[in-house]
């Protein structure tokens, strides 16, 4: 890739704001460079929608079918359905804040289908696609960003742990979890339906933070069956992934001691092929692994952000053309003959799906005044029931008064 | 006199200060470019280059740690943590180093290090946005804390803290950043470690600072219009570590009632110290307990049971009329 030497960038304006100098030339080549997959990237299909033949992970999705690809694909249409959905009612003040998945969807729908039941995922906070296959309702996640609660969901009941917001935290702690699979002989058995894995998610700029290196050290000397999937979307916030590291991610898996793996991040086969590859090793005993899904933020960091300060329209141009989804629509059209009524069909489940999603958001209870008192310790405290009943007693003493 | 809002007022003082002194850096996530989350930094990388305004690696123990080497070798680094919930992976540094080192090398090597962190809730955010941790570094031997809340403070405390030899953690109430106020650029209003009284009064005093203090000096004003009217004297702490309590104890000997309002949770808080410094000293003053209005001790809850667990002017008034009423 490259960029015309004679281009000038543009002056972005942002409404209300005063004008904003486009990032530089040097910028722009940073950007493009950190955005240049190179050849070492796990491909199943292409942008365009073909097929690829790869000898070491075509196995891992022998069994998709026609039927299986386009539940994938509806998979994607949905959660980006949701996630539209999302950022639409941040916009109108039904939401405080929305992160943004548009463009992971086979990063996360990939990885996410690949998981067993009895298997552990830990997410960061983007993971909304992860949550969908988890069988979490997209409903369940609209607490966290409301601000009703922060996560409604038992992370037991769906192997999903709770969203956690300190970057680099969860991995220490999936790392600890996969131990425990491990010292409970969950790995390695005969049966290999007894066996479990966990997954961890996290950003490429997560990469730099303390906790995710530990995480790696104490996985590889506790053989800890877990698979570290970074969704690389080339950004963490304002700051590129070259901030982060000279070398590209999944490289760093070498110095720790297990092996890393860069896969096509946009591309569902492939992420579903390699994380269960990965998942596989891992159960069967040779964790952990580190998966470098390599896509992109198509959208703003969150809904308070403004990508205009600090990158260019033209990479998203460029990465629309890798859209995750259009290329599995693509070859479901060409290689299987898939028609408009089906797609017809899906676009009007992915609306009902938002309608739902609306409507239940729209109509979330304020929680009452005694709930931030609730929960606080397994077995309670004297100091917070004291200040739970000082506090309801002085809210009541405003019922009636128009408070 | 100009009028700036809060985040631009440190912006502007943050310039003052690399412009006197070409050793001020300035490191943190998101700060270059970008400008900060909250646009504090907004243009410094701009003019200043990106060898004095780092965007640093997504390492909070890396910035504090990495500002700990750079003070080492003769730098003053200005470092930015983006949000309070995230200052923790850093606090390792902080404790261990950031604070001890003029005492472990018997005052051979200065720490001229300042942490900023926007604290405080209100702004509607999710978890870690919206915590008030300062207890937590006025604890801390070797540390100096502040908070401003104000415009004018916030250019000029921030300049104090750069120019201080010692590490000094810089609260930031970021739901007050947006609010505009007249700075004078050209007069240092004061010392850094210093409180001052920002309203006077006669009936009760009222401690406070960071973001509260616009909701206590709100809170008299509404006392003041009341009948029977009351005339809150507001004390604006400023400086938590080392705290200056001359201006509330000579306040308390007058109005013989303190109350003491912060966000922060009320269990070993600075809130605490200071009714425990005051019972202390003015025991004999007191004509009534001295009360607290701080948040809960709970984890930060979620955004919408913010307005129970913040302190309002109704809780603080709640409060002003106990005191009276004892
Ligand atoms: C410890 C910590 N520091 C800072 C932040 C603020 N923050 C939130 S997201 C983010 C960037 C994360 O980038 P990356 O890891 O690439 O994940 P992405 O958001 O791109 O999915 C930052 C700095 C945080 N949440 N936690
Ligand atoms: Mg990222």
């Amino acid at each position: 890739m490259s960029v015309p030497p004679d281009r000038t960038p543009p002056t972005v304006e942002i409404a209300g704001a005063p004008p904003v100098p486009a990032p530089t030339r040097e910028q722009v080549l940073a950007g493009l460079r950190a955005t240049d997959s190179g050849t070492d990237l796990v491909q199943l299909m292409t942008p365009e929608g073909e097929r690829v033949a790869n000898p070491e992970f075509d196995r891992y999705v022998a069994d998709v079918d026609e039927a299986a690809l386009r539940a994938l694909h509806r998979d994607m249409v949905l959660v980006r359905r949701v996630d539209r959905e999302a950022n639409a009612l941040q916009r109108q003040g039904q939401l405080g804040i929305w992160v943004p998945l548009l463009g992971q969807e086979a990063a996360q729908i990939g990885a996410g289908r690949a998981l067993q039941p009895q298997d552990m995922a830990f997410p960061s906070y983007r993971e909304h696609g992860i949550a969908w296959t988890r069988g979490i309702d997209p409903t369940e996640l609209l607490g966290i960003f409301r601000g009703t609660d922060h996560g409604s969901w038992d992370p037991r009941e769906h192997g999903f742990h709770l969203y956690t917001i300190v970057i680099g935290n969860q991995v220490l702690n999936a790392t600890g979890y996969a131990m425990g699979q491990r010292f409970e002989g969950r790995v390695g058995g005969e049966d290999p339906a007894g066996n479990e894995a966990t997954i961890c998610f996290f950003g490429d700029g997560a990469t730099s933070q303390g906790d995710v290196h530990e995480g790696f050290v104490w996985a590889a000397v506790y053989d800890a069956p877990v698979v570290f999937y970074c969704q690389n979307n080339q950004w963490a916030i304002s700051e590129p992934t070259e901030r982060q590291s000279r070398v590209p991610l999944y490289r760093r898996a070498a110095g720790y001691g297990f092996p890393g793996i860069r896969v096509d991040g946009n591309d569902v086969l492939a992420c579903l092929a390699v994380t269960r590859w990965a998942l596989e090793e891992c159960r069967s005993g040779n964790g952990p692994v580190l998966v470098e899904a390599f896509t992109y933020r198509m959208d703003a960091h969150t809904t308070s952000d403004d990508p205009t300060r600090y990158r260019l329209a033209d990479e998203l141009e460029l990465w629309k053309l890798k859209d995750p989804i259009e290329r599995v629509r693509a070859n479901l059209v060409r290689e299987h003959g898939v028609g408009a009524e089906h797609f017809d069909a899906l676009q009007a489940e992915s609306d009902a799906l938002a309608e739902r999603f609306r409507a239940f958001c729209v109509d979330m209870p304020q929680p009452g005044p005694d709930r931030m008192f609730s929960e606080v310790y397994a077995e309670g405290s004297p100091q917070v029931d004291a200040q739970r009943e000082a506090y309801l007693a002085y809210h009541a003493s405003f019922e009636g008064a128009g408070r | 006199m100009t009028a700036l809002t809060l985040s631009k007022a440190i912006n502007e003082g943050l310039r003052a200060a690399m412009e006197r002194d070409p050793k001020v850096i300035v490191m943190g996530e998101d700060v270059g470019k970008l400008g900060g989350v909250f646009r504090v930094t907004d243009g410094l990388q701009k003019d200043f280059g990106e060898q004095r305004v780092l965007d640093t690696p997504l390492a909070e123990s890396g910035i504090i740690g990495a500002a700990v080497g750079l003070a080492i070798r003769g730098f003053r680094p200005v470092c930015e943590i983006q949000f309070d919930g995230f200052v923790f992976p850093g606090y390792d540094q902080i404790v261990s180093q950031l604070a001890k080192l003029h005492f472990r090398s018997q005052g051979r090597v200065p720490m001229p290090v300042v942490v900023r962190i926007p604290f405080g809730g209100g702004i509607g955010a999710v978890e870690h946005h919206s915590e008030s941790p300062e207890a937590l570094f006025a604890h801390v031997a070797g540390l100096k804390v502040v908070a401003c809340s104000n415009p004018s403070d916030a250019y000029w405390m921030i300049q104090q803290a750069i120019a201080c030899d010692d590490p000094v953690i810089f609260f930031e109430p970021k739901r007050r950043y947006w609010e505009k106020g007249e700075v004078d650029t050209d007069t240092e209003p004061g010392p850094l470690f210093a409180s001052r009284v920002v309203r006077p009064g006669n009936a009760v005093t009222l401690a406070t600072y960071g973001p509260l203090v616009t909701t206590c000096l709100e809170a008299a004003t509404a006392a003041a219009g009341e009948e029977p009217a009351r005339e809150l004297e507001v004390v604006d702490l400023r400086t938590l570590s080392p705290l200056d309590l001359t201006p509330v104890l000579e306040s308390v000997r007058r109005t013989g009632r303190l109350v003491v309002v912060s966000e922060a949770p009320s269990e070993v808080s600075v809130a605490a110290e200071v009714a425990a410094r005051v019972q202390e000293e003015c025991f004999h003053s007191l004509e009534a307990p001295v009360l607290r209005v701080t948040g809960f001790d709970t984890p930060y809850p979620p955004a919408k049971c913010e307005e129970d667990y913040l302190p309002d002017l109704d809780r603080v008034l709640d409060a002003v009329d106990r005191s009276l009423a004892w």
